[in-house]
C-alpha cells in the first residue's frame, strides 16, 4: 500500500518499521516534524520519546539508551550535529550496543537557518560515520531501514543526510508493517567498550577505522549505489535530491547516459566509481553545495583514468540549492546541446519579511526597548521568533550567530566597551544553550541587560514543548523549571519577571537595568499568541 | 496528459493555509492514480511571509520543484503574490487569483499590481473574491484556498475530479473543522 508522506514522515515511518525503541531529537526546521510525529504517536507505539534541552543531549540521551541495548533514532537540523559532535565523536568510537541512526538535516539556500548554509557530510569525515543521502521521500523511509542495519550490523551509529527538499517533498511512499516496540533495556558493564581513554581510544580508533573499510565492501555491492541510463563516453555522478533534477533534464533532452547516483556519502564505493569512470572521457558531478564528491572522483581519476575531463564545482554553484533550471543549461553544454530556456518574465516586488503573529507578546518588548533604549545601544539577537527583531519595523539586532550566543556574545563585548547593550534570548535557546554564557558573563563580571523572551513554548519551529512550560514531548505532565530561579541560582542580583503587557513597568525596568554595573536579567512572560489560541481551540473541542 | 506532468504553483503568505491544499491536490492526484510530487517550505519562510508551494501531477514525476516558465496552473491566494509567482508562468499559465490583499509597509498599490498584472499575464487569469465569498458565507477568509482549488476542479482547470477533491479533502481536513471545509466545496461548485 501507498501513502504520500512528507520526507520527514517517510523517516518515521522507516524508523517504526526498523523497530525503533528510543527516539530523542531537538527541533530545527527542515528536522523538526520528525519529533514533533512521535510526539504524537510513540505512546501508541510503544516508542519512548523526548524533545531533549539541545542536540548533545540529545544525543547522549540516545547513546545512554544504546548502550543499554535499545533501537534509537536521533533527529536534528545541521547546526545541532555542531552542538551534538561532541558526543558524536567518540559515540563513532565505543560503537553502538543498540542500533542507532541519526538524521540530520540540511538546508542549501537557507529557506530556515540563520546562521550558515552547513554542509554535514564534512562531519562524515571528522568523525568516521557511515552517512547516507537519500533524494525524495521513499528513499527517505528504505534509507532510515539502511541505516538501522548497517549500525546492527557494525556496531556504527550511521547518519541519514537529509535537505530540505527531501524532508519537506512528498509523495507517495510504500508502507510496511511496523514492528513491535519495547523500551526495557538493560546496561550490561563493558570497560573496554564504553570507557574512551588512552590507550585503549587509539584501539577504538583502529577498531572503527576497520568497520568502516569492512562496510566500504558492502557500498560496493550496495543496490543504493546505482548505475543508471545507456552507454557512452559522458557520464553523471550524483545523489541526493540532485539526482531527481538531473532525472528531469535528461529525460527533457531526450538523453540516456550513464548515471551512477551514491546513496552512499561515506563510505563511498570507490571501485564502483573507479569503474564507472574508467571508460569514460568526461564526468559532471552533480551535487549541491560543497564539491566533496568531485574532490573524491579526482583522486581515483588520477589512478584510473588521468586524461578523464571531470566538471563539477567549475561549472555549477558552491552555494545554494540546485534545480532543473540550474542543472539543466549544464548538463546540456557537457552534451554538446542547447538548453531550451523558456522565455520568463518577471517584476520587482517588495520583500514581505517574515513578521511577528497577530498579538504576539514580543511585539510589547521590542516596542519598549525600541522606546526607551538610548541611542548607539547595541542589540545582541539569536535562533527563534525573536530573530524576527532584525527585520522591519524592529531593526534591533545588531549581531545573530547561533543559539545561546547572544549572551556569550554580549559578555565579551561589554567586557571591553562602555556601550550600552540589550540582547534577547528565547526561552527555549536559554535552556538550550544560554545557561553556561549567563554563568560567564556573570562569573567574569560584565554588565549587558538580558531579556530572556519567555514565551512558554518553542515557538519558531512549530510549539515543541521545553523544560519551562510543564509538559514532556510525549505531552506529560512535568514541573515547570523557572527560569528565574536558574537565573538567580547563577548569581544574577538584578532579576524581574514581567507581563510585557505591562509595558510601563517594563520600560521602567529597562531604563534602571541598563544603568546597573552587574548583570541584569528581565524574564518577559507570555504564552505565545498562536499557542494560547490554539489551547483554547482544543479546550473548546473538549480536547 | 500522457507523458507530461501538470505543475502547480501555489503562492500566498505563510499562515494562508498553503500546505493543507497541497496536501489535499497530492491526495486527489494519487485517487486518481497519477505519480505526483510536491515541494514546501516550513519555519522562518512561514512566519508571514512570502511563501510558495509546489505540486507535480504526472504519469512518473522525479523533481518536486516546477521549472521556471512551466506552471500549468498558479493558484494565487493573495493578489500581490501573483506578481512573485509570474517567473513560473508560460503564454499558456492560468492564473486563478483570490482577490484578497494582506498589505504591508513598503508595498505597491493595487492600481499598480492591476497594472502589472494585465501588463505581465497575457494568458488566462480569472480573479475571484474567494477569502471575501467565505467570509461572507462561512465567516472564514482562510477558506479562500479550498474554494478556490475546488473551483479549480469543477472548470477543469485541472486534471483532477472534483469528487477527487472532495475525496481527499475528507481524508487531509480534520473532523472538527471537515464541515466547514466541505460547505467552501460545495459553495465553489455553485460559482458562476
Amino acid at each position: 500500500m501507498k501513502k504520500i508522506l512528507l520526507g520527514n514522515e517517510a523517516i518515521v515511518q522507516g524508523a517504526l518499521e526498523s523497530g525503533v525503541n528510543f527516539v530523542s531529537a531537538y527541533p530545527g526546521t527542515p528536522s523538526s516534524e520528525i519529533g514533533n510525529i512521535f510526539g504524537d504517536i510513540a505512546k501508541k507505539y510503544g516508542v519512548y520519546f523526548e524533545f531533549s534541552t539541545n542536540e548533545k543531549v540529545a544525543m547522549e540521551a540516545s547513546i545512554g539508551a544504546s548502550f543499554s541495548g535499545l533501537k534509537c533514532l536521533v533527529a536534528m537540523k545541521n547546526f545541532g550535529l555542531n552542538v551534538a559532535s561532541e558526543a558524536l565523536i567518540p559515540f563513532c568510537y565505543t560503537g553502538t550496543k543498540g542500533p542507532t541512526v541519526i538524521i540530520v538535516a540540511d538546508d542549501p539556500s537557507c529557506w530556515s537557518s540563520g546562521q550558515s548554509e552547513q554542509n554535514t557530510r564534512a562531519f562524515a569525515y571528522l568523525a568516521h560515520i557511515p552517512m547516507l543521502e537519500p533524494s525524495n521521500a521513499q528513499e527517505a523511509k528504505d534509507f532510515t531501514k539502511l541505516g538501522f542495519e548497517i549500525s546492527e550490523k557494525y556496531n556504527l551509529p550511521v547518519i541519514i543526510r537529509i535537505t530540505t527538499r527531501v524532508a519537506h517533498q512528498r509523495m507517495p511512499v510504500e508502507i510496511g508493517i511496523i514492528k513491535k516496540s519495547s523500551t526495557s533495556g538493560k546496561f550490561v558493564k563493558d570497560v573496554k567498550k564504553y570507557v574512551t581513554m588512552p590507550p585503549r581510544v587509539l584501539e577504538m580508533k583502529e577498531e572503527l577505522l576497520e568497520k568502516m573499510n569492512k562496510l566500504g565492501g558492502d557500498a560496493e555491492k550496495s543496490k543504493w549505489n546505482v548505475l543508471t541510463g545507456g552507454n557512452g563516453k559522458i557520464g553523471i555522478i550524483t545523489s541526493g535530491v540532485s539526482y531527481l533534477y538531473i532525472k528531469e533534464v535528461l529525460d527533457e533532452l531526450g538523453f540516456n547516459i550513464p548515471t551512477l547516483k551514491l546513496g552512499f556519502f561515506n563510505p563511498l564505493p570507490k571501485k564502483k566509481i573507479s569503474s564507472f569512470i574508467k571508460g569514460l572521457d568526461k564526468v559532471l558531478i552533480v551535487e549541491e553545495l560543497e564539491g566533496w564528491l568531485e574532490k573524491e572522483v579526482n583522486i581515483l581519476a588520477k589512478q584510473v583514468n588521468p586524461e578523464l575531463k571531470i566538471h563539477g564545482k567549475d561549472v555549477l554553484p558552491i552555494s545554494r540549492e540546485f534545480n532543473a533550471d540550474i542543472v539543466g543549461p549544464v548538463v546540456a553544454k557537457i552534451l554538446g546541446k542547447k538548453w531550451k530556456v523558456s522565455k520568463t518574465l518577471s517584476t520587482d516586488v517588495p520583500k514581505r519579511f517574515p513578521r511577528l503573529c497577530e498579538g504576539c507578546p514580543y511585539w510589547f518588548v521590542f516596542s519598549a526597548v525600541k522606546e526607551v533604549a538610548p541611542e548607539g545601544t547595541i542589540f545582541g539577537g539569536g535562533i527563534g521568533c525573536y530573530m524576527l527583531a532584525g527585520y522591519p519595523p524592529h531593526g534591533l539586532q545588531d549581531y545573530l550567530l547561533c543559539m545561546g550566543s547572544s549572551i556569550g556574545v554580549a559578555h565579551g563585548i561589554k567586557k571591553n566597551s562602555k556601550q550600552k547593550l540589550i540582547t534577547f534570548i528565547g526561552d527555549g535557546s536559554f535552556f538550550h544553550a544560554g545557561i553556561p554564557a549567563l554563568i560567564n558573563t556573570v562569573y567574569n563580571k560584565s554588565n549587558p541587560l538580558i531579556i530572556i523572551m519567555d514565551n512558554r513554548i518553542t515557538a519558531m519551529t512549530g510549539h515543541q514543548p521545553n523544560p519551562g512550560m510543564g509538559k514532556t514531548g510525549m505531552g506529560e505532565d512535568s514541573e515547570e523549571i523557572l527560569i528565574e530561579d536558574i537565573v538567580r541560582a547563577c548569581g544574577v542580583k538584578h532579576v524581574k519577571v514581567i507581563d510585557p503587557k505591562n509595558i510601563s513597568e517594563l520600560k521602567a525596568t529597562i531604563k534602571e537595568f541598563l544603568d546597573k554595573k552587574e548583570v541584569s536579567v528581565i524574564i518577559s512572560k507570555r504564552i505565545c499568541a498562536l499557542w494560547e489560541r490554539r489551547l483554547k481551540r482544543s479546550e473548546k473541542h473538549g480536547k | 496528459m500522457e507523458n507530461k506532468t501538470f505543475n502547480i504553483v501555489i503562492t500566498g503568505t505563510g499562515g494562508q493555509g498553503l500546505i493543507t491544499l497541497l496536501q489535499i491536490v497530492a491526495e486527489a492526484a494519487t485517487i486518481e492514480g497519477f505519480d505526483v510530487k510536491t515541494a514546501e517550505l516550513h519555519g522562518l519562510s512561514q512566519r508571514g511571509g512570502s511563501v510558495n508551494t509546489h505540486i507535480r501531477i504526472g504519469e512518473k514525476v522525479y523533481s518536486p520543484l516546477v521549472p521556471l516558465g512551466s506552471a500549468d496552473l498558479i493558484l494565487s491566494l493573495e493578489y500581490l503574490e501573483t506578481l512573485r509567482a509570474i517567473p513560473y508562468s508560460n503564454s499558456k499559465t492560468t492564473f486563478l487569483i483570490n482577490c484578497y490583499s494582506l498589505p504591508f509597509v513598503g508595498t505597491i498599490s493595487e492600481k499598480e499590481i492591476d497594472r502589472r498584472l494585465s501588463e505581465l499575464i497575457k494568458s488566462d487569469k480569472i480573479i475571484i473574491a474567494a477569502s471575501e465569498i467565505c467570509r461572507k458565507e462561512l465567516g472564514k477568509d482562510v477558506l479562500g484556498g479550498i474554494y478556490l482549488i475546488s473551483y479549480a476542479a469543477f472548470k477543469g482547470l485541472l486534471p483532477i475530479k472534483p469528487e477527487s477533491i472532495k475525496k481527499a479533502i475528507a481524508r487531509i481536513i480534520p473532523k472538527k473543522y471537515l464541515d466547514i471545509n466541505q460547505k467552501a466545496y460545495k459553495l465553489a461548485k455553485y460559482a458562476n
